[in-house]
């Protein structure tokens, strides 16, 4: 998005190549909603009667055998007070433990669908230099966290799965259309005109959720090097969530540290000394002592 | 000192602006979840759904059960449909329930919101037949009665009774509906030919009453009076001898005489 606002005498293959992950999440994004629609509407499968990804982003199986379930809505139903069936719990920890290695957020950048419309909406603020006119403090969301963790004790229902929009977006893309797209509306002019980044970097619940989750255990990471950083802050200016990027924390760790960090990858390539690279956490390290000041956490 | 006071005074209104907007914020969202999940009652669920409510709160909204049922019955609902969001139902008018003796939708589901404790789909309780006896084409004296033969409990869930006839010597065939054996499946529904189905299935909880446990059926072989019901007993003292050899019910029924 950066090279289209100053044109620079490069190559196509180049351009491509700086939009790498931006490619890459819109195919992971679109490819996993794809599979669950085929598997719902064309009957996908890898044998007979053994579908390929039936259910959708809250839960589903994949391959008739390994059951996936979102470990945010199980914990939510868990808190009313409710039994699980075994199934269900099975698949929320295999999600977990997926995300906890990647990056909790990976989720966010790399599979939910409001990212689409949040992304859009971000870009075009951008674009046309949209002012931000509210101010509000990125930790609401852990506040939201704990308020749909609280509402579903007290209400008995998993309170954030009945108002989400990523569900009802997701829902009525692969099961039939409703009215879900006013909630997406409503968030694209949030996005838009309130608040830079407002659901997703600030209220999204879920979000806060998979925030804590990567928080420690994540291995996919983006690695700094602080011997070629030059502190020009390209990085922060496409960033989503820049307070990941504090430069001193950066310094101090040698890679990304924060569970905010949604491993997009808008950062590596627009980094025009190529300081921030994804790798993975134990050879961060390292290379950080290979790199010279032999300095590390 | 003057600092320390604006601070703690910044403070204050800070907590307060963030406290009542939190408040503000719950309040809102709390109101919406009871408006969607306690709104709609007329919600027809798959075999082996819980309550209502305990269905509400385990539900995942997957819809695994939905791409697991062959005949396309079920449906997740929408946002703004009037059916609790992004939860599993049918319109048997549209699609019924076709009974598959080994329940695919309910080994779907991940939960336990639809129960594996429905073991023989006959079993299930989805809703009850209803009658609009005024728009009931045999009521009104015709031989259908295709919602009799297409009930897949045929004899048990839909019999046919007959119904003494104005103006005529010939008896009327009605359909009548018993909840003991009557899943909700709704295919006599689907096949009603009336041009609104005369027949249609309800949630039990908005047609089923209860009469209460404090009546007793003497005429019903099912209740014995001489267990449990004995009202002489707190006269007994006034007339502890006078009993005569008779029937329990003709006891009590005398006792005015």
């Amino acid at each position: 998005m950066t090279s289209a606002a100053n044109p620079s005498p490069r190559g196509l293959g180049v351009r491509l190549w700086s939009w790498r992950y931006f490619m890459l999440r819109r195919l992971s994004q679109f490819g996993i909603l794809l599979l669950f629609f085929g598997t719902a509407h064309w009957g996908w499968q890898v044998a007979k009667d053994v579908q390929l990804l039936i259910g959708n982003l809250s839960a589903s199986e994949f391959v008739g055998l390994f059951p996936m379930a979102d470990p945010f809505a199980t914990l939510q139903i868990f808190v009313t007070g409710h039994l699980l069936q075994q199934k269900v719990i099975i698949g929320a920890l295999i999600v977990l433990a997926f995300y906890a290695l990647v990056g909790g957020r990976v989720y966010c950048a790399w599979v939910c669908p409001v990212n689409l419309v949040t992304d859009l909406a971000g870009w075009l603020r951008q674009r046309f230099g949209i002012p931000a006119p509210t101010y509000l403090g990125r930790n609401t969301r852990y506040f939201v966290l704990a308020a749909s963790l609280v509402l579903s004790a007290l209400m008995g229902v998993a309170a954030f799965e009945w108002v989400s929009p990523i569900g009802m977006m997701q829902r009525e893309i692969i099961f039939g259309f409703g009215l879900g797209f006013q909630a997406l509306l409503a968030i694209f002019l949030f996005d838009l005109l309130i608040l830079k980044h407002g659901w997703c970097g600030h209220l999204c619940p879920l979000g806060a959720f998979w925030s804590v989750v990567g928080r420690r255990t994540a291995q996919v990471r983006v690695r700094f090097d602080k011997t070629t950083c030059t502190h020009c802050g390209d990085c922060a200016k496409v960033c989503p969530e820049p307070q990941v990027l504090n430069l001193k924390r950066l310094e101090e760790v040698g890679y990304v540290y924060s569970g905010e960090c949604s491993n997009c990858g808008r950062c590596t390539p627009v980094c025009p000394e190529g300081s921030l690279r994804f790798d993975l956490r134990p050879l961060i390290r390292r290379h950080n002592i290979e790199a010279g000041k032999g300095h590390e956490q | 000192m003057a600092e320390a006071n604006v601070t703690r005074r910044d403070f204050l209104v800070k907590l307060a602006q963030g406290t009542s907007l939190a408040a503000t914020g719950a309040f809102l969202w709390a109101h919406l979840l009871r408006q969607e999940a306690r709104a709609q009652p007329y919600a027809l669920r798959p075999p082996g759904a819980l309550s209502e409510l305990d269905f509400n709160a385990m539900c995942i909204k997957c819809g695994q059960c939905v791409t697991a049922c062959p005949y396309d019955t079920l449906k997740l609902a929408p946002a703004g449909g009037g059916i609790p969001i992004g939860t599993p139902h049918f319109t048997p008018r549209k699609v019924p329930c076709y009974l598959c003796p080994d329940i695919p939708c309910m080994n779907a589901c991940p939960t336990g919101a639809l129960s594996p404790e429905l073991k023989n789909i006959n079993d299930s309780r989805m809703g009850l037949a209803v009658i609009d006896i005024e728009n009931c084409l045999s009521w009104k004296g015709l031989r259908c009665e295709i919602c009799h033969r297409e009930c897949p409990l045929k004899g048990k869930a839909i019999t046919l009774e007959t119904h003494p006839r104005q103006l005529s010597k010939h008896a009327m065939f009605v359909p009548l509906v018993h909840s003991d054996a009557c899943t909700g499946c709704g295919i006599c529904e689907r096949a009603c030919p009336t041009q609104e189905a005369a027949i249609r299935i309800l949630p039990h909880n908005l047609v089923q009453g209860k009469i209460g446990e404090h009546y007793r059926l003497g005429w019903t072989f099912e209740t014995e009076i001489t267990q449990d019901f004995k009202p002489a007993a707190p006269a007994a003292p006034a007339a502890p001898a006078e009993v005569p050899k008779q029937a329990p019910g003709m006891d009590y029924l005398n006792q005015g005489l």
